[in-house]
């Protein structure tokens, strides 16, 4: 058989081998998070969350097929000043106890655009905070790393999918202390996620 | 005992005042805890931990000046120091 037939053959079984992946996005190395800020007029609070998990599947042969699930454990959020994280996790507040995650399901991407391993879309799912859940379409960009997996932790084959997305969120949307501090409390919340998931093959 | 106080008020203030500019003049409040940085070489990701680190804020200020205040009030309670005038001619 010339090499000639052997391509196309070939051309099959890569469309065959580029299944759907399942990445786990509990990162042994903790290097997951997920920051906050609030810009007030009289106080400005900055932190982050690092309890983060879920499971995203992705094609790399299809990113726009791309769905999944990220959930931060709102006990995980933090800020420098003991106080101010008392009263973020208060039942004033976050109300840690009775809503401990904080998710967001992707359920379909528009406006794929891809280049190389980098994929722009954005992200149309369902967010919930403090017990309300919210319909949003959020920025996201995919960065597969192929075979990478390796490079992070020894002894581990498989791929990597890093995940960034900076929204904005409203604190009144979500049922947090509706007009209430505003001047110390921003209403608007700056949300930035990095986060990196595995592919174990 | 008026003296003592004053003294004391004015060292409060003054160490509060020192502590607060050497520890980088956080104009926010109080910190217990400062974000450290870390990049993941593989993934470009900057990780955030916490690493425990005592930053004095302006309510740190308020208070010592509130202290200071308060030892400085307390020494009005106090009278004139009397002098012994028994040996005057």
């Amino acid at each position: 058989m010339k090499l000639n037939h052997l391509l196309p053959l070939l051309g099959l079984a890569t469309v065959a081998y580029a299944a759907p992946q399942s990445f786990d996005f509990k990162d042994p190395k903790g290097v997951n998070n997920a920051v906050f800020k609030l810009d007030a007029p009289l106080e400005s609070i900055n932190g982050s969350a690092s309890g983060i998990s879920g499971t995203v599947t992705f094609d790399p042969a299809a990113p726009a097929a791309t769905t999944g699930k990220i959930i931060v454990a709102s006990e995980s959020l933090t800020v420098p000043n003991p106080m101010q994280k008392e009263h973020l996790h208060s039942v004033n507040w976050l109300d840690v106890a009775k809503y401990p995650e904080i998710t967001f399901e992707a359920k379909s991407l528009a406006n794929v655009k891809t280049e190389g391993n980098i994929t722009t879309a954005d992200a149309t799912g369902t967010f919930t905070l403090h017990g309300v859940a919210k319909e949003m379409t959020v920025p996201i960009k995919l960065t597969y790393l192929a075979d990478k997996l390796s490079a992070r932790v020894p002894n581990l084959k498989g791929d990597l999918l890093v995940i960034r997305a900076n929204f904005v969120i409203n604190r009144e949307d979500f049922n947090i202390q509706k007009g209430q501090y505003e001047d110390k409390v921003s209403t608007t919340i700056d949300l930035s996620l990095s986060i990196a998931g595995a592919s174990v093959k | 005992m008026k003296k003592l106080l004053r003294s004391l008020a004015i060292i409060v203030a003054l160490a509060a005042a020192v502590v607060w500019v050497a520890t980088g003049a956080n104009r926010g409040w109080t910190k217990t805890s400062v974000p450290v940085k870390t990049l993941d070489d593989v993934t470009g990701i900057e990780g955030i931990s916490y690493q425990q680190k005592f930053l004095p804020g302006v309510d740190f200020l308020g208070a010592a000046a509130v202290a200071s205040g308060l030892l400085a009030g307390a020494s009005f309670f106090f009278g004139k120091t009397k002098t012994n005038q028994s040996n005057k001619p």
